[in-house]
């Protein structure tokens, strides 16, 4: 085990800035990629959705 | 073509392939996990410390899958590219567009977290070096690629334009990875060689190789995530699409 501390772990040696600026930054990426994605499938599903619906309005009063 | 080939091209056709796609997309997140879990664990807990550099070497363990995710990405992109070119199969040319994304997104970490190494290590952020630049280059690549699909209206006339950019491309990658030794770098050499034995403590390299697994399982499963959505998006038109489950009810 590398560390004695819960503080002495979030200091990393001195290097906090640099080592949690860039585990930070991954993280924040690799969480915000897949939720932007899932709004662009329940964006067009929606869209799909209107289509239809309009489509068998029209179909049932022409 | 033998039966179990025929099994394999239905999936060639975006209707056989979105569902499963739908399917295999948890597989991958479970190992994005799993891999996660373990990498993380060994890059904070288990590699030691480094000898010169302290704990801020630690950065390795994101810095190196980035980038050779990003180089990977690209190359798997332009695969797709050219099979969606040569052979006018769209789902090829949309899973190529839906992988630039995430390698554009690779390509930033790849510099971020290069520059947040170089900083404390180097004493500068940036400079203008043969692997940091062809790396800035990538990233602009996938931009291009991006941008220059968005920019046609046709998406099948958009496919092919981006095809031969990316194509075009292609001769970055090794320059990337060969910049360390045709250039006298600022950037260090090559942290895995194939042909040396390991000059690191296996326990970072370990963490290293399980840290590139994850984000390999994380691309496959973002990839396939957002080729459903282009799937949707350029077959909104056919009639499979409005039979679909999720657009019925």
């Amino acid at each position: 085990m590398n560390w004695h501390s819960a503080s002495e772990f979030f200091a990393m040696g001195g290097y906090a800035l640099y080592v949690w600026g860039s585990f930070g930054a991954c993280a924040l990426a690799f969480l915000a990629e897949p939720l932007l994605i899932r709004q662009r499938h329940k964006q067009i599903v929606r869209t799909l959705r209107r289509q239809t619906a309009a489509e068998k309005l029209e179909m049932e009063h022409p | 073509m033998t039966k179990q080939q025929k099994k394999w091209f239905k999936f060639a056709s975006p209707q056989a392939f979105y569902p499963l796609a739908g399917k295999l997309i948890p597989i991958f997140w479970v190992l994005t996990a799993m891999f996660g879990a373990v990498g993380l664990w060994l890059s904070f807990f288990v590699a030691p410390t480094d000898a010169t550099q302290g704990e801020g070497y630690r950065i390795i363990f994101v810095h190196v899958p980035t980038s050779w995710m990003s180089m990977f990405i690209y190359l798997v992109m332009a695969g797709w590219a050219a099979v969606g070119l040569s052979f006018n199969a769209r789902l090829s040319s949309m899973m190529a567009q839906s992988l630039a994304p995430t390698g554009a997104l690779m390509a930033f970490l790849s510099l971020w977290t290069g520059a947040f190494w170089g900083k404390p290590m180097w004493g500068t952020w940036w400079v203008w070096d043969a692997r940091l630049t062809s790396e800035l280059i990538l990233f602009f690549l996938y931009l291009g690629f991006m941008s220059l699909q968005a920019s046609i209206d046709d998406p099948r006339r958009a496919d092919k334009a981006g095809a031969i950019l990316a194509l075009v491309g292609v001769v970055n990658v090794p320059i990337i990875y060969f910049s360390v030794t045709w250039w006298n770098t600022l950037h260090q050499g090559a942290s895995v060689s194939l042909t040396k034995s390991p000059s690191m403590a296996m326990t970072m390299l370990w963490g290293m190789l399980l840290m590139a697994m994850c984000l390999w399982m994380y691309s496959i499963a973002v990839g396939l995530t957002r080729v459903r959505a282009i799937i949707l998006e350029r077959e909104a038109h056919t009639e499979w699409v409005k039979q679909l489950q999720e657009v019925k009810a």
